[in-house]
């Protein structure tokens, strides 16, 4: 690893990307310091999974630099994209566990994909992976048997199997009953600091996410509009990052979808 | 399903379907006996092959003995030239006769060799000299109408 | 006036995304080709799809085989009788199984049978991210999931379609000789004296290769291809079962040009 002398591990300098004419993000920069756990927050459809999707190399910028481990991503071939996700992690919004296999499989999956180690050595690996999480006890269910913290901590088993250098989570809390919230919550916390990786957390997830991470970049209008520590955060009075923890209804992020006056469209039929 | 029972569905699953391909080729294809794995050229010219198509069978005495493999048309002697198969188990004399028959009043045509008495065997390439054309059943009902014809005043 | 301008931009719109479509099809068979090498050297990713598209068939290409057949034998042997042919039974059989019936039917079974089931597998795979899941875990979806299955149809095609021509030649002969009582001899001797091994059961077997690829290709493409979410995804299943039915029946008709044309 040439690039181990930076402390940033990810870098994005003015990042910008559009799906075709709809414009998603207009600029990022945002640095991701290696061991850290940085969240990124914003309303949701602020393109906050798309950011998760360009550093991963799914998508490619339209504009700006996309920086991993010192590599550009717009740089790489398939071949080497591919080197480079194997020592990445991505835990999906819904886990994403391949249903057609056992949750022991599904951990084993990328052992058996990328590396010709023996069987009883995959099966050590695995159950101590599933142990990690606290499921050594379910790994012979079907994805289908678990609930939805489970099946989370199953894919976390499944993304950290290969040791990775970034592990990235897309809204890691939604849909969790408070228990398990915290459970997520602690074991991204405790499993960062265990294999010395670093962790970026796609959420908007405020309360939840500001006693576990290091620093928080705010995202609105595909801008970064607010960035600092926890209690940087906690004591700021932007009035966006108010309105997003005391989570106001109205505020610089309106309640209403850009339409013109209520009054026009009712009795103008302007719309028509 | 664990991945042997998996392997050993997949096993059956490749054997029937191979037992059926050798079925349709051996018992319904009749691939054994209508395969000639050695075999010589005969060529023959007639003045009328009727409906005689490639891969019609030839017959000796109602024996399968070869097939037809192509049918051209000789501009010199403005005539048909048959090319067929001969298994090499079966020899014919040089004055064999080859014929176009039909098997049965409407059935498909076949060429028919009909053994002369020479001493010399036909060779590869050879060609059978006297030939027979298909009886053409439209010239055969012209020629009895004429005959019929011819008959009447004399009566 | 105004009507008929949204008509005409409608139809416009909808051959450009019909040709967009095609163009990613046929880059996705490339892609889907060119990945193919390394998913075929690990056996057991296709021997499972051949499990899943061959075995589970089965039982439909066996029963609706052997019904196949039974009808033939009834329907045939009613028809040669008249013209008092009736030993011609097992040609008719035979020809029309090995030739025609065999691979079409067989391969139309297998569309809805196995093709939809792909379909809906990748379609769903996509839906819940599970693909996007593999290609971030650095595992090429498409040599992963897509070629396997591709292959998986195109080795059991072949194997159902010879099974279905064998079940119906059987169900034939079943009504034929040991209902009707045609004789057994001349069933099978005029049978063997009509069809030809390279010419009729060959270019069968041609035809359910091409017939599988063709029916295994739309399966994958389908689902890889789906709107993620669950309406995506069914309706991608009809369409798989569509166009399969449509891409056997007209390939069927070139195939058949070519092989038997100007011939017996």
């Amino acid at each position: 690893m040439s690039s181990n002398s930076s402390a940033t591990l990810v870098q994005l300098q003015d990042v910008r990307f559009a799906y075709g004419e709809r414009v998603i993000l207009r600029g990022i920069d945002l640095d991701i310091p290696r061991g850290k756990v940085v969240a990124i927050m914003g309303g949701s459809g602020c393109g906050k999974t798309t950011l998760l999707r360009l550093i991963g190399g799914q998508l490619r910028a339209s504009g700006g630099t996309v920086n991993v481990a010192g590599q550009d991503l717009s740089r790489l071939s398939t071949r080497e994209l591919y080197a480079l996700r194997r020592r990445m992690g991505m835990l999906f919004q819904f886990g994403a566990l391949f249903t057609d296999m056992s949750v022991f499989d599904n951990v084993a999956f990328p052992l058996r994909e990328h590396t010709d180690l023996q069987p009883e050595l995959i099966r050590d690996l695995v159950l101590m992976k599933l142990n990690a999480v606290g499921l050594r006890g379910a790994a012979t269910l079907k994805p289908a048997e678990l609930s939805g913290g489970m099946a989370r901590r199953v894919a976390l088993a499944r993304a950290i199997a290969l040791d990775p250098m970034l592990i990235m989570y897309d809204e890691p809390f939604a849909g969790l009953d408070p228990i398990s919230l915290g459970v997520i919550g602690q074991l991204i916390r405790r499993l960062n600091d265990a294999l010395g990786a670093s962790t970026i957390m796609v959420t908007h997830d405020i309360l939840e996410s500001l006693q576990i991470v290091d620093y928080v970049y705010f995202i609105s209008e595909g801008r970064i509009v607010a960035h600092g520590t926890p209690d940087e955060i906690r004591a700021s009075t932007d009035p966006f990052v108010q309105q997003f923890i005391h989570a106001e209804a109205d505020g610089p992020v309106p309640f209403h979808y850009p339409a013109e006056p209520l009054a026009h469209s009712l009795l103008g039929r302007g719309a028509a | 399903m664990s991945r042997t029972t998996l392997d050993l569905w997949v096993g059956f699953f490749v054997v029937i379907g191979m037992a059926a391909l050798l079925f349709l080729s051996l018992k319904v294809g009749n691939l054994a006996s209508a395969n000639f794995s050695e075999s010589y050229v005969i060529k023959a010219q007639f003045d009328n092959i009727g409906g005689l198509k490639v891969r019609a069978p030839v017959k000796s005495a109602g024996v399968v003995v070869g097939r037809v493999t192509d049918i051209g048309f000789d501009t010199g002697s403005y005539r048909a030239e048959v090319t067929f198969v001969v298994d090499t188990r079966f020899q014919f004399p040089r004055d064999t006769i080859a014929t176009i028959l039909t098997s049965g009043l409407l059935g498909e045509q076949y060429l028919g060799l009909e053994p002369g008495g020479d001493v010399e065997m036909l060779k590869s390439g050879e060609a059978v000299q006297i030939t027979q054309s298909a009886v053409v059943l439209e010239k055969l009902i012209g020629q009895f109408l004429f005959n019929k014809a011819a008959e009447t005043p004399a009566n | 006036m105004n009507g008929l301008l949204a008509l005409v931009r409608r139809l416009g719109r909808g051959v450009t995304d019909a040709v967009w479509r095609l163009g990613f099809a046929a880059r996705f068979f490339g892609l889907l080709l060119l990945y193919s090498g390394q998913s075929l050297l690990r056996v057991h990713l296709t021997i499972r799809e051949v499990y899943f598209s061959g075995v589970l068939s089965l039982l439909i290409i066996v029963v609706s085989g052997l019904f196949v057949g039974m009808v033939l034998g009834l329907q045939g042997y009613e028809t040669l009788q008249r013209f008092g042919s009736g030993d011609a039974l097992g040609v008719l059989v035979a020809l029309s199984l090995t030739r025609e019936l065999g691979p079409v039917v067989a391969a139309l079974l297998f569309a809805s049978r196995a093709g939809s089931a792909v379909t809906a597998e990748i379609g769903l795979m996509k839906a819940t991210e599970q693909l996007k899941a593999m290609d971030m875990m650095a595992v090429n979806p498409i040599a992963r999931v897509v070629a396997p299955r591709f292959w998986g149809g195109v080795i059991s095609m072949p194997l159902l379609a010879a099974l279905f021509s064998a079940m119906g030649v059987f169900g034939g002969w079943l009504i034929g000789v040991v209902l009707i009582g045609v004789d057994e001899g001349a069933f099978w001797s005029q049978m063997q004296a009509a069809v030809d091994f390279r010419f009729d059961v060959v270019n069968g077997v041609i035809k359910s290769v091409v017939f599988g690829a063709a029916v295994s290709l739309i399966a994958v493409f389908e689902g890889y291809d789906c709107t993620p979410t669950a309406e995506g995804v069914s309706r991608a299943i009809t369409r798989t079962v569509v166009s399969s039915a449509l891409a056997i029946l007209a390939l069927d008709f070139v195939l058949t040009s070519f092989m038997f044309r100007g011939q017996s």
